[in-house]
């Protein structure tokens, strides 16, 4: 039963959701959140209390995962979501203000994860991966695991759903009392090379890892992925036909699956058939409209998301690529991370950038011997690099993308 | 002749693209027809002699700590610079290089004491751009890149700055303000240290034409230097962002 104050609270939210909506300043969903908050902060226990949750949290595929994670549980009744991004305290009580459902699946912020698991005490918490996202905040990934294993020590009847291949997640994970390990692979490396627990040196092979110091190792996964088309979950294989390309979408689709089945008891034949249907993922993946090109839009925010992407051109026949560059606030202000993005692999092609930041990406670019050149705006670069029209992929950093998802809404 | 490149424990000290640094000497080289080897020196090994430029980057804390007990057990590092080679430390690595710096829980770490400076704490940290005129016997235009570091460098007396701050904080230490980095004569060979990265060769080519330089005496002449144009583009955009030309 709510309290009064919660309920009172919770109405004001919404009005203040509806104004904004009103005044035409987006979906409402953070401002109603915030306006509940200041009214009781203990709105968010009072909206998760009776309901089965699972939380979503990581550097990179946080947003994509909470959306095959939704339609896995979907398949069994409604569901409680913020599938639009909104990922901090105030954008969690705007999802569960407005469902009543029994069950929850929430993306979070990495460093909102304590302060929302508290209050929501998750039956499951996905733990995807954590890597350098703005360079201007420093030291991060190491003090973010270690709150997250603070955090598992407070909620004994959460079960760690947690990525074996990520050694800052498996230290973070072995803080809970549960686990269950997920071969979701982690490409990039080079922000977890000594030991989370002991700073010696992690050493990789044969696809694992281990730290010479203390000995903490890859777990064996009770899910894996097995190729970019097969996962298995304890021993049983099963096909993965997703729409979302890519094996950074099979891993991420692992973790759901993990997560749907030991939640919330969903099949995970049917978790699997649910999350074939999920396409573009707030603009991910979608295929808009630019300067009368077909623009496939790829979000690629940090070292690591980069790393993905690339791997991802060279999925079928090469096509013209655009990079969209920002460096604002919340890309972090300083660009220097692309000199540690193998961006050699676009070798002997043309790439055509845009953005604010686009000086810095071209002068990367032609020390890897990539050619380059500078336009103006997105739709300019879409124009040179398909002069006869037809199929762009975009790559964009964060504020890029969404100034890109904007126009093409 | 191949020119020798040393990238230090790319793996502990290589948080801002200072990998970067390797591969844009190496281009400058290879375009003029000169042949460059980069070496990368992996953690847990020790620093060898016999190379001729070695590159240290900006790392966190716990991989600073082990890079400086690498340094610490590589005799050859001091070897080669008595021997002639040229460093250039840039962040984490200028602190490695140092007596000592703060780690994560603010115990001291030692430092390899090739060069005659100290680090200690300091907050706020100083996280933003940083622009540089280099000690005018250098002969290099402003050098523009960013910082990111908590520590505070004092230069002792056989270290001379690397340059003047124009913007941000540089060393910030308030016994020596305004000034940047390190320059250090060690027997035959030098250091260039300074809390610029970005990294710092690739914004300010001329400083990587200068650690050539130092190798092999006059750089052979080119038509067109194909980093050229992109690089004098970014060069006029940095000074455009950080209003400091």
């Amino acid at each position: 039963m709510m309290s009064a104050r919660t309920r009172a609270a919770l109405a004001i939210g919404t009005a203040a959701a509806a104004a904004s909506r009103r005044l035409g300043r987006g979906s409402g969903e953070v401002i109603g959140g915030k306006a509940a908050l200041r009214l009781d902060p203990r709105v968010l226990e009072a909206l998760a209390a009776g309901r089965t949750t699972a939380t979503v949290s990581g550097t990179n595929g946080k947003t994509t995962t909470t959306r095959l994670l939704a339609a896995a549980v979907g398949t069994a009744g409604p569901v409680a979501s913020n599938g639009g991004g909104a990922n901090m305290a105030a954008g969690v009580v705007s999802a569960l203000s407005r469902s009543r459902s029994d069950r929850a699946v929430l993306e979070v912020d990495e460093i909102w994860l304590p302060r929302v698991a508290a209050a929501t005490t998750p039956a499951a918490a996905v733990l995807l991966n954590l890597t350098r996202d703005q360079l201007d905040r420093s030291n991060e990934t190491r003090r973010i695991a270690a709150l997250w294993r603070a955090l598992g020590a407070t909620l004994p009847d959460t079960v760690a759903v947690a990525n074996a291949d990520d050694p800052l997640v498996t230290w973070a994970a072995l803080g809970f009392a549960r686990q269950v390990w997920v071969g979701a692979g982690q490409r990039w490396t080079l922000d977890a090379m000594v030991c989370p627990h002991c700073a010696q040196l992690l050493l990789r092979e044969d696809g694992g890892w281990h730290c010479v110091g203390c000995g903490l190792a890859r777990p064996v996964p009770d899910v894996d992925v097995v190729d970019a088309t097969t996962l298995s979950d304890r021993g049983r294989t099963y096909e993965l036909d997703l729409r979302l390309p890519g094996a950074v979408n099979a891993g991420n689709a692992a973790m759901a699956l993990a997560a749907a089945r030991l939640a919330f008891g969903v099949d995970p034949e049917a978790a699997l058939a649910a999350m074939a249907t999920v396409g573009d993922v707030g603009g991910r993946y979608a295929v808009v409209p630019l300067a009368g090109r077909h623009a496939r839009l790829l979000l690629a925010k940090n070292p690591a998301g980069w790393l993905e992407m690339l791997g991802l051109l060279d999925e079928g026949p090469p096509r013209p690529v655009v990079i969209h560059f920002h460096s604002r606030v919340a890309d972090g202000r300083d660009p220097s991370w692309i000199w540690d993005v193998p961006l050699e692999r676009l070798a002997g092609r043309t790439v055509h950038v845009s953005g604010e930041r686009a000086e810095d990406m071209v002068l990367r670019l032609a020390y890897a011997g990539v050619g380059a050149v500078r336009h103006p705006t997105p739709e300019a670069a879409a124009e040179a690099a398909a002069p006869a029209g037809g199929d762009v992929d975009v790559l964009a950093t964060y504020t890029a993308f969404r100034e890109l998802t904007v126009r093409a809404s | 002749m191949t020119i020798r490149i040393a990238l230090v424990y790319p793996e502990l000290l290589g948080t801002y693209g200072d990998g970067g640094n390797a591969l844009v000497l190496a281009a400058r080289a290879r375009w003029r027809g000169l042949a460059a080897e980069v070496v990368e020196i992996r953690a847990g090994t020790p620093v060898p002699a016999g190379l001729d430029i070695y590159l240290y980057g900006g790392g966190e804390d716990d991989p600073q700590a082990l890079a400086a007990a690498g340094t610490r057990a590589s005799p050859g590092l001091r070897r080669a610079v008595e021997g002639g080679a040229t460093v250039l430390a840039v962040c984490a690595g200028l602190q490695v290089l140092g007596a000592g710096f703060p780690g994560t829980d603010g115990r001291r770490h030692a430092g390899a004491e090739l060069v005659d400076l100290d680090t200690v704490p300091g907050t706020p940290r100083a996280v933003g751009d940083l622009v540089v005129a280099a000690d005018p016997t250098l002969g290099l235009p402003l050098l523009y890149g960013y910082e990111n570091h908590g520590g505070r460098t004092l230069l002792g007396p056989d270290a001379s700055p690397f340059g003047a701050v124009r913007l941000g904080l540089g060393n910030g230490h308030p016994d020596q303000p305004g000034v940047d980095g390190a320059i250090a004569q060690v027997g035959a060979g030098r250091v260039l240290a300074t809390y610029l990265h970005g990294p710092v060769l690739a914004q300010n080519p001329a400083l990587a034409d200068l650690l050539l330089t130092g190798v092999v005496g006059t750089l052979p002449p080119w038509e067109v230097d194909p980093a050229g144009e992109p690089a004098a583009a970014l060069r006029r955009a940095r000074a455009r962002q950080t209003r400091v030309h």
